[in-house]
């Protein structure tokens, strides 16, 4: 819960955390060790200095560092886990949603979890979908389309076996699709990072909600034009968030873009922790102001209200949590 | 003593213009992505050239993942334009700390197109993706020379109206004003129909006329596409930066 000064609350569900392990004796290849040396240079690159962790603590922070610095510090109520396998990268996975259950069957009042899928998984993993959903009662999945497997580099959300997936799921219960768009796919001429799949996807399944991490960067200009189209696509704001710290300027000029195109009720705020910490990213995200001459071209603005509908009523909405009810919950532990 | 000292100074001024014509070629290549120079960028840091006019030039990029696409291009752009100087035997390019750095340096290396250096993983060569991103670079351009001139008090009236001409002899005055300008003519011929001195400057990317009514929403509508590019460019300097802890230039 995060307090204005005015003493007004404001209920935060962060979109999107990890509990990962990066170790080195998880570590399956060189590609193991890259991936979470690039994660590593996101948090450095982008956090106030006083965030930056050593090597060792961002490999594996665990699940009690974890809610310290997401619930007890980062003021969210609420917070998904959003897996991701990298099982091509890691022994035993890097970030799975049975790594990810840890945490929501000890906190289970304040942690959503969701599952995943791999289309290229084909008939036997249909049924290991099945079983995902039947043992961890998840109603959304996380799909990184950029993620190795074998020969491949990467799916599209078109792909014949990707539709089975998301038909399959649909009839499993699933409402929420979390889309990662990563840099390598095949074919390599392609732009891996395309979005337009998701747009083919958001208008063949009209009862699914797809959130796009990352507001579609670095595609945010065709993302938000999708997302205008189709009612069911909605926006992670996750590494956008980072910029409020470092770039202004440019956090800025892009929630103008954000809002004008995608609008207030289609924004989630997410941390991407342990990447970013929710409680830098809130506190300066409270605190920001539109800019006048943003406000004046776009006629757009990030009032209280409009923070309030980002920090938790949106994901509040797409995962069907009544805030009151869960206020006692979470208060009642 | 005097006269090899003085051969080597001599020499030592060759070299530093060698170094500095290498450069300014290099100025003229893109990330395409991006549509900012791969100097600029910061993305070249080594650059060794030899008595025989041989060029080695490294370069790396923001992340071990940045899409090999977009690394192949630049690669292979970065070799030509170099060996477009008239003393350089060949221009050897390297990419390190990257997932397909092997191929992609042995692909440009051989001369190979990008699919016979990633046989069996591509569908087809990159022309399709170049011209995506030039014609979003197009987009860019002509938004950011609009904001520009009309910053400067030219109504949409007159910038609809305006013809190649008149946009070539506008007397204007910083040297960022001239570089939007410069910028926005060497792309215009590509995109936006027949770019003639007596053709309107301005167009849509396909040639369709700008209207004074719609000009605010055009205008919001290549937005977009700048704040794109710009965010990209600004979230690639900073991991280069923390990947190399190197400055790279604004």
């Amino acid at each position: 819960m995060f307090k204005t000064s005015d003493g007004e609350e404001i209920f935060v569900i962060d979109a999107h955390i990890h509990l990962w392990d990066a170790r080195p004796e998880n570590q399956r290849n060189v590609h193991g060790a890259q991936f979470i040396n690039c994660f590593h240079n996101y948090q450095k690159g982008l956090s106030p200095e006083e965030y930056h962790w050593s090597t060792e603590k961002f490999q594996y922070y665990g699940a009690d560092i974890l809610y310290e610095d997401v619930f007890v510090n980062g003021y969210a109520d609420m917070a998904i886990c959003q897996p991701t396998y990298l099982k091509e990268f890691y022994v035993n996975g890097f970030n799975t949603t049975e790594q990810n259950a840890v945490l929501r069957d000890k906190y289970p009042n304040q942690v959503l979890l969701n599952g995943a899928f791999d289309p290229r998984d084909g008939e036997p993993g249909l049924d290991a979908l099945t079983e995902l959903v039947e043992a961890y009662k998840v109603t959304g999945v996380k799909l990184y389309t950029a993620e190795w497997h074998g020969d491949s580099k990467g799916y599209k959300l078109t792909d014949p076996w990707a539709r089975r997936y998301l038909e399959h799921a649909q009839g499993l219960g699933i409402k929420n699709v979390h889309v990662h768009k990563g840099p390598t796919i095949l074919p390599l001429n392609r732009d891996a990072f395309d979005v337009a799949d998701v747009d083919d996807a958001a208008t063949d399944f009209p009862e699914l909600n797809f959130i796009v991490d990352h507001v579609g960067l670095p595609r945010l200009d065709d993302f938000c034009w999708i997302a205008t189209q189709e009612t069911n696509v909605y926006g992670g704001l996750a590494v956008a968030a980072a910029f409020v710290h470092s770039r202004p300027r440019y956090f800025a000029e892009m929630m103008a873009e954000l809002l004008f195109w995608v609008g207030e009720d289609k924004l989630l705020f997410a941390s991407d922790y342990g990447i970013w910490q929710p409680k830098w990213l809130i506190e300066k995200f409270m605190a920001f102001e539109m800019p006048e001459d943003l406000k004046a071209e776009t006629g757009v603005d990030l009032t209280l209200d409009v923070k309030r509908k980002i920090l938790g009523l949106n994901a509040a909405k797409l995962y069907g949590i009544d805030i009151e009810a869960q206020k006692t919950k979470i208060s009642a532990g | 003593m005097n006269a090899p000292a003085q051969q080597s100074s001599d020499q030592r001024e060759a070299n530093d213009q060698r170094e500095s014509d290498v450069w300014a070629r290099l100025a003229t290549v893109s990330d395409p992505e991006l549509d900012e120079s791969v100097a600029a960028m910061g993305f070249v840091d080594t650059i060794q050239i030899d008595a025989t006019g041989e060029v080695q030039i490294g370069f790396r990029l923001p992340t071990y993942w940045c899409a090999p696409n977009f690394a192949f291009l630049m690669a292979h752009d970065m070799r030509e334009a170099v060996e477009s100087l008239s003393w350089v035997s060949t221009a050897i390019i390297s990419l390190r700390d990257h997932c397909n750095a092997k191929e992609i340096n042995h692909g440009v290396g051989a001369g190979l197109s990008f699919g016979d250096t990633f046989p069996g993983q591509t569908a087809a060569e990159l022309d399709k993706l170049r011209a995506t991103f030039r014609r979003k670079a197009f987009k860019r351009r002509q938004e950011l020379l609009l904001r520009h001139l009309k910053g400067a008090d030219m109504t949409p009236q007159q910038l609809c109206a305006m013809h190649m001409g008149e946009l070539a002899t506008l007397p204007l005055e910083d040297d960022e004003a001239l570089n939007l300008r410069a910028r926005y003519q060497e792309i215009r011929g590509e995109f936006g129909g027949p770019a003639g001195e007596g053709d309107l400057a301005f167009t849509t990317d396909s040639g369709e006329m700008l209207t004074p009514d719609g000009f605010g929403d055009y205008l919001q509508d290549l937005r977009r596409v700048r704040v794109n590019a710009e965010f990209n460019a600004n979230l690639c300097r900073g991991i280069l930066q923390t990947r190399y802890g190197e400055t790279a230039e604004e």
